[in-house]
């Protein structure tokens, strides 16, 4: 058992701190701010071609149109944007490559004045032949889709081949490939396909951009990343960042489509043409489905070597990401899949080759898990096919191959202090793995399965959090941080954190929600790392305060510091027994015995960022520390097989996840049961149909996500905790991670129930049928 | 050209001048700036935006504001009376259904329409009437486990 350090607010679960607003109705949302009669709604011309030059834009009969007031189109804002490789514009300037790709805007009176100004604006396009596949985006027969691909500016640890499609290959070598496979007694390949999914957020991508006589802009945004925002808007506009301003209240949900920029641009384009007036772009339902951001396909093919008692002898895995018209955010998610290309194992001879590769598909972005959840869709399948192959048992095999503490990962990194054992253990225990399960109906058969996982936080290596922490007049604390509570409950765990370093109950902590112009700087609400990264900015920021608080009363009762505490507000003394509120002297300082006062209004920093995160080799994907740590953890699953209808049921899902330490544990709960369904949807219903390009199925009716009568009957979620040494508490991330074994955890299942592998997402009824007729 | 229709939502009576092409959902969130209600699809697919309308749910993204004429509508913002939250709103907060938020105030409707027809539902009866409301964030356990709370807690009288 793990030594807790002792806690009164860390460990416990408050309810949710803006729970009341958004039962209520009272919480805002970015469409739900009033702007007036004054606002104009914006619209944007997209591409109805995959790939093809633009000869002409013709936009006159849009600007005639009575009530229009601002057009716009790719001369008018050629810049690059990108977070991690600048290769996307804000509208196409001379080249189209993805059906729905904005070519133009327009923002007018109303929303139906701005679509039919929309639909006058002639675009003659020269079509060109397209790229639908990445295996073949990557092949010399393709047509290049970025011939400037060579001149896009681009982070360090990414690595475009200029002059073919590929904008990342990431490489990882190790060991001796001859000797891995010679040591096995059983060499298998096969290869694994991951369609395009979308996030869904039931908020669609809403911003308001406005622009003062001043020339200050402020762009109010349903986001992940206020700050990236205002960085990567600010570049590619060449203005000073501290003339934009980038305000995010609640956000209805994001999942990685709201990281980075996508449609905000074009917002903030609109609005430096209209004189002063705010302009409002919201996505319909269809546009979220594929102009935003997508989850990028995947075609993953595994080769792995393993000897007749279940040892893991080499892995050769080769990844080609669909990463579709730009890889500005795609090509880190290549990256993650190469560095974590073994999945949770050790493995002493790999050879991983990660290919992002341009396609005329929708924008591949960020998505929960960040390309975990695809590379283990195969990964975790070939384990059990192996296992099986081998008459032997598949949670065996994972526990005897897993990373323990101190192994070496594949590019070299010594492994932390996990508890994926114990979760691989845990999970199966629950799911009463081994044992048989209960009778089914007629025509119908159960199963159980099970798949294991990891997954770091991926960023750069250096991404900053920092928090302030101010107390008021009655005693209260504000909390002001530059992270963004998109449901996985950030704002309740910072206000616990809070709570904890300062002596105050956790229902007298305020969080504010982001104002670039006053929140502190952080990097993005991505990767699973606020808990852990802002988490440690506040927890400093608040210990700082108390600080500040004990030092005044100290000096002013004469007392030692170490013989003072806050408790609920009180500051008392062991020492003498004496006491006083914080309200008392938050603002106002402590008096001291001859009347004067000491102190001053409390208001405290704190910051974190990582420093020890280094490069990897380009050739080899080796390096002494190739992330801040892993999360880990495995999903169990039964099913119910209809063996006339091949329809799937999931009867229950098993998460355990090693957290490190659980601040709120029902939160930790609730992120491992919702992470479960998402992935149980993706895993049975979801796929966006690109028919060359054009999708075919971008609304609820044919692009089904689970809804309540689909969900699990029954589900458990187990808290291991093995501490991360520089988390707070020893906290680390879980927001991501239960979605990612829950796809192959369930084709786990169905081969288990009724002995057929499926190898493609999603897992149909009709995938299903087909293959038991053999 | 616009259209007069009269409403009365949460209890308030309006005479209103609508766009006849408008739906419900403008009406309440644009001209009332009842913003509670969310839109999230506009097609009538996902529940977002759901009200009762004379104690019915509906989508008032697929309720024209002129067919709306005369009606009885509640909203989320309906919902508590009194600063007393309604039994499904503070089960909602203490089991954890909610977590993003957008969702919530077509559930809690939705919920509260089916608690007044049927005090006593049972888990599928919660799951079945559920089925038009999407939400990505909560895996839906904790809302049906919400709904169960509440049901539990006391018999509310019908809202209409």
């Amino acid at each position: 058992m793990t030594e807790h350090q002792k806690t009164h607010v860390v460990g416990t679960s408050p309810e949710r701190i803006e729970g009341r607003d958004k039962v209520t109705g009272a919480a805002t949302y970015v469409d739900d701010i009033q702007f007036g009669p004054n606002l104009l709604w914006g619209a944007l011309k997209r591409s109805p071609i995959a790939h093809g030059l633009i000869v002409r834009i013709d936009t006159s009969k849009a600007r005639a149109l009575p009530g229009v007031r601002v057009v716009v189109t790719g001369e008018d804002f050629p810049g690059y944007m990108g977070l991690y490789l600048k290769d996307r514009r804000i509208f196409a300037l001379d080249r189209v490559r993805a059906v729905g790709e904005a070519v133009a805007a327009v923002a007018a009176d109303t929303k139906e004045i701005a679509e039919q100004a929309v639909a006058l604006i002639e675009v003659e396009y020269e079509e060109l032949p397209g790229v639908f596949d990445p295996e073949y985006g990557a092949s010399p027969d393709a047509p290049l889709l970025h011939p400037d691909l060579g001149s896009y500016e681009c982070v360090p640890f990414v690595f475009p081949q200029p002059g073919t499609n590929v904008s990342n290959w990431m490489k990882v070598r190790k060991g001796d490939m001859d000797r891995g496979w010679a040591e096995a007694d059983l060499v298998f390949e096969h290869k694994y396909r991951v369609p395009h999914v979308q996030h869904v957020p039931l908020e669609t991508h809403v911003c308001v951009a406005q622009q003062d006589p001043n020339g200050k802009i402020t762009l109010w945004s349903s986001s992940q990343s206020p700050f990236a925002q205002r960085n990567l808007i600010a570049k590619a506009l060449h203005i000073n960042h501290s003339r934009l301003r980038v305000i995010t209240p609640n956000v209805g949900g994001g999942f990685g489509c709201k990281a980075g920029v996508s449609m905000e641009g074009a917002a903030v384009a609109l609005a430096l043409r209209a004189k002063g007036r705010p302009v409002k772009l919201r996505m319909t339902r269809e546009e979220e489905f594929y102009t935003t951001f997508v989850r990028q396909g995947l075609v993953a093919t595994i080769r792995m070597g393993m000897t007749r008692d279940g040892r893991i002898t080499a892995m050769q895995n080769t990844f080609y990401w669909d990463g579709g018209a730009s890889t500005e955010y795609g090509v880190n998610i290549a990256r993650a899949a190469g560095y974590s290309g073994t999945g949770p194992y050790f493995v002493p001879n790999i050879h991983v080759d990660s290919y992002c590769v341009y396609t005329n598909h929708p924008v591949g972005g960020a998505m929960r898990g960040f390309g975990m959840p695809e590379i283990h869709f195969g990964i975790e399948q070939h384990i059990d096919v192996m296992a099986h192959k081998l008459g032997l048992d598949p949670v065996q095999v994972r526990l005897k191959n897993c990373l323990k503490d101190g192994d070496e990962t594949l590019t070299g990194m010594t492994m932390h202090p996990t508890g994926l054992s114990q979760c691989i253990s845990k999970a199966a225990e629950a799911i009463g793995w081994g044992q048989p399960s209960a009778p089914a109906g007629p025509h119908k058969v159960r199963g159980k399965g099970l798949a294991a996982m990891w997954k770091a936080p991926a960023m750069p290596p250096n991404p900053g959090s920092s928090a302030l922490v101010r107390l008021n007049e009655d005693g209260t604390a504000t909390v002001s941080i530059g992270g963004v509570d998109i449901g996985q409950g950030a704002l309740t765990a910072m206000a616990q954190f809070a709570a904890e370093g300062l002596g105050i109950k956790v229902t007298d902590v305020r969080v504010n929600t982001v104002d670039t112009d006053y929140s502190p700087y952080e990097w993005q609400t991505v990767a699973s790392r606020l808990t852990w990264s802002m988490g440690n900015a506040v927890l400093r920021a608040a210990e700082t305060a108390r600080v500040q608080v004990l030092t005044a009363v100290a000096e002013a009762w004469g007392e030692d510091i170490d013989d003072l505490d806050i408790i609920d507000g009180m500051v008392v003394s062991y020492k003498t027994e004496e006491s006083v509120p914080l309200k008392d002297i938050a603002i106002y300082g402590v008096q001291r015995k001859d009347g004067t006062f000491v102190g001053a209004p409390v208001v405290a920093q704190g910051r974190f960022m990582p420093d020890y995160v280094t490069p990897l080799d380009a050739e080899t994907g080796q390096g002494p520390r190739a992330v801040v740590h892993f999360t880990t953890g495995a999903q169990a699953v039964e099913v119910e097989v209809d063996t006339e209808t091949g329809e799937l049921q999931v009867l229950k899902i098993v998460s355990a996840f090693d957290v490190g330490r659980a601040i709120n544990p029902e939160m930790v709960r609730t992120q491992m049961e919702g992470g479960a369904v998402q992935g149980m949807s993706t895993a049975l219903l979801e796929s966006i149909i690109l028919d060359r390009g054009r999708p075919r199925n971008p609304n609820f009716t044919d692009y089904r996500i689970a809804t309540a009568v689909d969900a699990p009957l029954e589900t458990e979620n187990i808290i291991v905790e093995v501490p991360q040494d520089d988390g707070p508490f020893g906290a680390r991330g879980v927001g991501e991670h239960p979605m990612v074994p829950t796809a192959p955890a369930i084709a786990n299942a169905v081969f288990d129930a009724a002995g057929v592998r499926i190898d493609s997402m999603p897992l149909t009824s009709q995938k299903v049928w087909e293959a038991l007729q053999g | 050209m616009t259209h007069r229709i009269q409403l009365t939502v949460n209890g308030e009576h309006y005479d209103l001048d609508v766009q006849p092409h408008h739906t419900l959902l403008q009406v309440l969130r644009e001209q009332l700036v009842l913003t509670g209600t969310k839109n999230g699809c506009e097609a009538g697919e996902c529940g977002a935006c759901a009200v009762l309308m004379n104690g019915e749910p509906v989508n008032s993204c697929m309720v024209l504001a002129p067919e709306a004429d005369g009606a009885a509508i509640t909203t989320i913002e309906g919902l508590a009376s009194d600063a007393q939250l309604d039994p499904l709103q503070e089960a909602f907060v203490a089991t954890g259904a909610t977590q993003c938020g957008f969702c919530t105030p077509g559930i809690l409707v939705n919920a509260r329409a089916l608690l007044d027809r049927n005090p006593d539902p049972t888990e599928p009866e919660i799951r079945e009437a559920l089925v038009g409301n999407l939400c990505r964030c909560t895996g839906y356990i904790r809302i049906i486990d919400a709904i169960e709370m509440a049901a539990r807690a006391g018999r509310k009288e019908p809202v209409q």
